[in-house]
């Protein structure tokens, strides 16, 4: 992944250590060190600085990139809703991780489902070559200058961060002629001052919102034209909004996002075999949501089970509320919270996903739960 | 889709704050002015100008009437007058 | 009338800072001082909502505003993408805040720049409260001042701690240059602000500017009572370099701190309260023995 961000020719890099993603900030430095990345390596003092050391880059004309997990996320939480409104396309690989109390360094998706609404466009990676893939196409999209917004490639921390997986890297030309020098349609510039970061009063703030909100609509047809291209230039289909895995005369489909995708299809492929018209219905770009092609994805589709790795405390799985208020009355939606800090969701808890979702409607079940952890009263 | 996001320089001069002014102004007596400059110097809203000896003067469309160029100046050259006073 | 003859002003007309108010004073000072070759990054406070409220700004430089704790950040950033387009040479940057921005808020922020000895003047308008947000304590609300949140009262003489010393923790970063200055000494202001900027690498400026409507007093006051924060020894003009003191403004006959306070209306409730008074003027003592002032 710092391969691909190195290939994408960032001028100004800075990050702050976290678990999971540290590798990826260590192997830019080693590159700028080497000199086989030029560019402006800092080493800031605090997540919310890194976001805003961005900020402050992107805002001077210079393509820019960060990462970050879970605490330091939310830490950065507000520059992140800057960034987006200020319209400065930084990109930021987020290794998920879940979130404290208590701490754990283990993935889940919370951290960035929790900044869902923050402007960003979200795409969340199934695998390493997804993740390549996405952070040079990520650059493009969110530089498009009818866009201008900033990309959040999501990656199961651990899983993806800490993987072994043969990637086909693109090479340096090959990405030159693809992703073009940043040249944004407006910048801090002693030659035309322009001050950005204005206070918005009632009467311009609602305008602002909307001007972001119709932008992230425009970027899914962006997604599907960057996505061709994508593909004819590097042969691969990474770059689109959804992923339909057997889905076409599927009984029983799993909506779920990421790295759990490739467990489920294994299982898909396995119950397949066995005659079960089970598929998979892969969310790519969470942020814009891609609601057309869902609906129509699942359109004869009688049995829905969506899996979140997070929970919207109190509520149900955010994932799992957002595909339920897009599909109509006539299908069976389950909800299933699963892979909670890291835990392991094997090949049998997918099974039993499609299985339970067949026989009952449940909102929101936990699944592989210890009892024995659930107590009525606090002890030690 | 773009909505507001930046401001063209120096675009504040559209706001006309000397209709804040309520019961005072300054008046540039022009007798004792050595050309010092400190009252454009320090001006807070930047609205006095002047290059020579006894030829500074304030832009009314902006004074707020604060008097601090009153306060600097040397000579004394600066007075507040009643805001109603004829130029 | 028309404004052709005005000299290139890099902060115009049109703000709505109160009349009188210290910061507008100084931040057109700063701006001058900087030129156009320059890019500023600025924290929440007054500074920004009453200069920038959209579709309008007052500043004629290349400025960019996000949150309260990290114009350093921000700055850093600008400085970054500079290096990189190999113009740091060529343009300045300057960040800049209040004092709640700086030395609460932005305190981390700003050690993170002066520790990676970016160049970067960082700039802090002192003005000894949250005025933005209507005149609470900050780290650098003087001692026995009032504020809303540290109010004279029964049981309260108003803020009970010394100022936060930003201009030491700064030097203590061994920085080039770190230095206070008051509006009161205008031309001073203007002095260390291109002496700041003829420097290469991390600074630190903090002016003191009054705020007629959270200190109460007139606005027609400002320059005097700057001034007289400087004459009692309560505004020490000093100036480090690399962690060194090197040179400060002396106060041969330093008045007494009685003639400082009457001016306003945050320190009234000390006027007749004789050992307050003798504990506000041991501060002033102490820092002109500290700095050598005599």
């Amino acid at each position: 992944m710092a391969e691909a961000a190195k290939l994408c020719r960032p001028g100004v890099v800075a990050a702050y250590p976290i678990t999971p993603q540290t590798h990826i900030v260590e192997h830019l430095a080693e590159f700028v060190a080497n000199g086989r990345l030029k560019a402006e390596s800092l080493t800031v003092e605090s997540e919310h600085s890194a976001c805003s050391v961005v900020l402050g880059s992107q805002a001077a004309g210079v393509r820019s990139f960060t990462c970050t997990s879970s605490q330091g996320l939310l830490l950065m939480s507000e520059v992140v809703f800057c960034v987006s409104g200020m319209r400065l396309p930084v990109m930021m690989i987020c290794a998920n991780r879940a979130i404290s109390a208590p701490i754990n360094i283990w993935n889940d998706q919370q951290d960035s489902i929790a900044l869902r609404d923050s402007g960003w466009i979200q795409l969340y990676a199934e695998n390493n070559q997804e993740a390549v893939d996405m952070v040079i196409a990520g650059y493009k999209i969110g530089e498009n200058p009818r866009i201008m917004l900033p990309v959040m490639v999501c990656v199961d921390g651990f899983i993806l961060t800490h993987g072994m997986e043969t990637v086909d890297m693109p090479s340096q030309e090959e990405v030159d002629a693809f992703l073009p020098a940043y040249n944004p349609p407006f910048k801090l510039d002693v030659d035309d001052p322009m001050s950005f970061g204005l206070l918005g009063d009632p009467s311009v703030y609602t305008e602002t919102r909307y001007a972001l909100h119709k932008t992230l609509e425009e970027v899914l047809p962006l997604i599907d034209s960057v996505g061709k291209e994508y593909k004819e230039k590097f042969g691969r289909d990474s770059i689109r909004k959804i992923e339909e895995y057997k889905t076409e005369d599927a009984e029983t489909v799993l909506v779920a996002m990421g790295s759990v995708c490739g467990t489920i299809k294994d299982v898909v492929d396995a119950e397949r075999e066995k005659g079960n018209k089970v598929g998979l219905l892969k969310i790519v770009s969470y942020r814009p949501f891609p609601e057309a092609e869902i609906v129509k994805a699942l359109a004869k589709v009688p049995y829905v089970g969506v899996v979140d790795k997070d929970i919207s405390l109190g509520a149900a799985g955010a994932l799992y509320s957002e595909i339920k208020s897009v599909l109509g009355a006539d299908k069976k939606i389950s909800g299933f919270i699963s892979g909670l800090g890291g835990r392991d969701i094997k090949l049998s808890t997918v099974r039993s996903m499609f299985t339970d979702t067949k026989k009952e409607v449940n909102p929101c079940k936990f699944v592989d739960l210890n009892k024995e952890l659930l107590w009525d009263e606090f002890k030690v | 889709m773009y909505s507001v996001l930046a401001a063209k320089a120096k675009t504040s001069e559209a706001n006309k704050t000397g209709s804040w002014r309520s019961t005072e102004k300054p008046r540039f007596k022009q007798e004792e002015c050595i050309n010092c400059g400190l009252c454009k110097f320090i001006c807070p809203e930047g609205c006095i100008e002047g290059t020579e000896k006894n030829a500074y003067s304030v832009d009314l469309d902006y004074c707020k009437g604060c008097g601090l160029c009153v306060y600097i100046c040397p000579k004394k050259d600066i007075e507040m007058v009643p805001n109603q006073d004829k130029d | 009338m028309s404004r052709e003859h005005f000299e290139e002003n890099f902060y115009v007309s049109g703000h709505t800072a109160c009349a009188g108010c210290g910061q507008s004073m100084a931040v057109r000072i700063v701006m001058n001082a900087a030129g156009k070759n320059t890019m500023v990054a600025n924290s929440t406070g007054c500074l920004e909502v009453f200069s920038t409220k959209a579709p309008e700004t007052a500043f004629g430089l290349p400025w960019v505003h996000s949150l309260f704790e990290n114009s350093a950040a921000v700055a850093s950033g600008i400085e970054a993408a500079l290096k990189f387009q190999g113009k740091l040479d060529d343009i300045r940057v300057i960040s800049q805040a209040g004092d709640g921005g700086t030395g609460d808020i932005g305190l981390q922020a700003i050690s993170g720049m002066l520790e990676r000895g970016q160049d970067v003047l960082y700039v802090c308008y002192d003005n000894e409260a949250y005025m933005n947000t209507g005149i609470q304590r900050s780290g650098s609300t003087p001692f026995y001042a009032h504020t809303t949140t540290t109010p004279k009262g029964k049981y309260s003489h108003g803020n009970p701690r010394p100022k936060k010393p930003m201009v030491e923790i700064c030097a203590a970063h061994h920085i080039p240059y770190s230095a206070t200055a008051s509006v009161g000494n205008p031309k001073d202001v203007e002095r260390k602000v291109k002496k700041a900027l003829s420097i290469r690498g991390p600074k630190y400026l903090q002016i003191h500017v009054p705020c007629p409507l959270g200190w109460k007093c007139d606005s027609s006051k400002t320059l005097e009572v700057a001034k007289l924060a400087v004459q009692t020894g309560l505004y020490p003009l000093v100036e480090y370099e690399y962690g060194k003191l090197a040179k400060v403004t002396k106060i041969p006959s330093a008045r007494p701190v009685q003639e400082y306070l009457q001016t306003q209306g945050r320190f009234r409730h000390l006027l007749k309260d004789e050992e307050a008074l003798k504990e506000v003027q041991a501060v002033a003592d102490k820092n002109i023995e500290y700095y050598g002032l005599k």
